[in-house]
């Protein structure tokens, strides 16, 4: 048994039951403890219980609840897995044109052997924290940053890593006046002609533009219980439903699994959470991403470099679904 | 939450003050008669649409039809439309309160007599060739879905083939949210396209008219050699709604309309729709002389 299954986690609305059972279990080993008696069989029949139930609950997520853990508040935030997995992380700051947007952290690091240039959107844990970060929602300077970073990795001939999680750019006043929309455009070209390997990893939310702004690639990764979507599906609801309350339903039809998006050909690997989601146990979480990181890397640099582009082009060129008729 | 997506949806004609339709009033049903939203004079249809659907008194430039676009930018009959055989399909299936969009797709294609969004292939512009790609407002909003996508990709390998100039007309909702992420990988797919012809060397020019929003903005529509714009058109990555939702506050005058756009340094000229076709022969002849 392993103790973080029972990680103190907030329960989500479909998790009711899993919260109530787990709760039992609690108050049961508490009164073992107090009482000075052995409930060892009954709390591991209930376990056991608690593992099936969750296993079950996991296996058959709706979209919609994929989302909901997306947005777990316990789920690892791109600091979490800069502290688990990004040895000697410098952080470097700025796009040196205007300023320094939070909201992208980026810097140099080692991941498992590898040396990388990390560059990850960070949403905050805290109030006060997300609202330093912007929500994880980044303005203009943090596409410039970005690109500015991995230009310096190309220079260096480091690869590159980008973890996304946002829920979109900034929609401000600011961000439309500085350029947000040519910020992220000038990412997708460049970072198309990038001549080191490039691996994006969706951690949470993958939303929209804001999310394909660091998102070009050689390879594709969305973690089991992340998304990735044209529009979030309350944004989704409420043009076509006309009301946010049919989120459910808009996300079920935006089709934003990464399983889903696997089959589409919109991304290449599904990274396996832990049971029951990343926030359960954030270092099995962690771990499953530095072995994703590091075998996928490892793969790419063996490429020379004008197939590693010319590869890179052909996969972008090959995405999306269409008929070719006469 | 905010949106930073502007697919389809969110330009009813209540979000913006400019015209719609080409400023049809449902009340006259003949059309044969207009009022122009911007001077409120009343012009006869037939005026306005040999004055390339712009107000002859007050020079509001009103929307024109993916078609129109094409008649008014070329050398008559030089347009030599290519990729109609790339169809749209329904990959997610997607429906919504008993609709389809496959159903959708059909309307559209009825409506508007094209296959899809964006209408491309080679023509000339006062005699020199050019790849040439409009986005078509008429239909579905101009959203970008995996057909433009792979369209637009296609004109542009073709304009890096032959070593041809590339225009390329913007009017967008954004990204079409129908297709899903397929649609959002569009922007990628069209940038990727752009990087290879602008290191080949090739002149890019995007012609932004209103409205020009979302991942079209935040993708080819941004990356031309010169960007220029129609006057007044609105040019953003968020909608004026979404924005105004976020901030919870009153947009500045002017927000986001192309002249707004050039004082902050993101749109090279600001050109008449009757100049169009002499700027763009300038700059060609300037950067690629046949």
């Amino acid at each position: 048994m392993n103790q973080t299954e029972l990680a103190d986690v907030s329960a989500l609305g479909f998790e009711k039951e899993i919260a109530a059972l787990q709760q039992q279990i609690t108050e049961l080993e508490r009164g073992a403890l107090r009482e000075d008696k052995d409930f060892s069989g009954e709390i591991r029949v209930m376990r056991e219980q608690y593992i099936s139930l969750l296993k079950k609950t996991y296996s058959e997520l709706s979209p919609w609840q994929v989302v909901q853990v997306s947005r777990h508040p316990q789920r690892p935030l791109a600091k979490d897995y800069i502290e688990m997995i990004a040895k000697n992380f410098t952080e470097l700051h700025g796009d040196r044109r205007f300023g320094d947007d939070p909201a992208i952290i980026g810097g140099l690091a080692k991941i498992g052997t590898e040396k990388v240039m990390l560059i990850t959107q960070h949403k905050g844990r805290d109030t006060k924290e997300k609202l330093k970060q912007n929500f994880g929602m980044p303005v203009p300077e943090g596409y410039r940053k970005a690109l500015r970073l991995m230009k310096m990795a190309e220079k260096f001939n480091i690869p590159i890593v980008t973890l996304i999680d946002t829920p979109g750019a900034y929609p401000g006043i600011g961000s439309e006046e500085r350029g947000v929309a040519e910020a992220i455009a000038v990412n997708l070209r460049e970072m198309s002609l990038l001549e080191v390997p490039v691996v994006c990893v969706v951690i949470g939310e993958g939303g929209s533009g804001g999310a394909l702004g660091i998102a070009v690639g050689d390879k594709i990764a969305v973690m089991q219980y992340a998304y990735y979507s044209v529009i979030s599906p309350e944004g989704c609801a409420s043009i076509l439903w006309r009301t946010g309350e049919a989120a459910p339903e808009a996300a079920e039809a935006l089709q934003l699994t990464g399983e889903r998006l696997k089959e589409l050909g919109v991304i290449d690997d599904v990274i396996e959470e832990p049971l029951g989601g990343a926030h359960r146990n954030p270092s099995e979480m962690g771990h499953n991403l530095e072995q994703y990181v590091v075998k996928t890397l490892r793969s790419l640099k063996r490429r020379k470099v004008e197939n590693l582009v010319n590869d890179r082009y052909k996969s972008w060129r090959a995405k999306g679904k269409y008929t070719e008729g006469k | 939450m905010a949106e930073t997506q502007t697919p389809d949806g969110p330009y009813d004609a209540s979000a913006l003050s400019g015209p719609t339709n080409n400023g049809r009033k449902k009340d006259m049903p003949n059309g044969l008669w207009m009022k122009c939203p911007s001077c409120d004079e009343m012009l006869y249809r037939k005026v306005v649409a040999d004055n390339d659907e712009v107000c002859p008194k007050c020079q509001q430039h009103f929307r024109t039809t993916g078609r129109q676009r094409v008649a008014q930018l070329v050398d008559e009959g030089t347009f030599e439309e290519l990729f109609t055989e790339i169809q749209p399909s329904d990959p997610l299936n997607f429906h919504w309160q008993g609709k389809k969009y496959s159903d959708r797709l059909a309307a559209e294609q009825k409506k508007t007599g094209n296959t899809e969004a964006l209408i491309c292939g080679r023509a000339y512009i006062k005699g020199r060739r050019v790849a040439l790609a409009a986005m078509a407002g008429d239909f579905l909003m101009g959203s970008m879905g995996s057909v433009l996508g792979e369209k637009l990709a296609r004109t542009v390998e073709l304009a890096t083939d032959e070593m041809l100039p590339l225009i390329v007309v913007c009017i967008s909702g954004g990204a079409r949210m129908h297709e899903g992420a397929l649609s959002l990988m569009q922007m990628a797919k069209t940038s990727a396209a752009l990087a290879r012809y602008d290191r080949a060397g090739g002149l890019y020019v995007a012609l932004l008219t209103d409205p020009t929003t979302g991942g079209t903005t935040a993708s080819f529509a941004m990356l031309g050699d010169v960007i220029i714009a129609e006057p007044k058109a609105l040019i953003g990555f968020a909608g004026p709604r979404v924005i105004a939702n976020t901030i919870k506050a009153e947009l500045p005058e002017g927000f986001q309309r192309a002249e707004f756009l050039q004082t902050k340094g993101f749109v090279d000229l600001i050109v008449h729709r009757h100049e169009l076709r002499s700027e763009l022969a300038k700059l060609i002849d300037f950067t690629m002389p046949a």
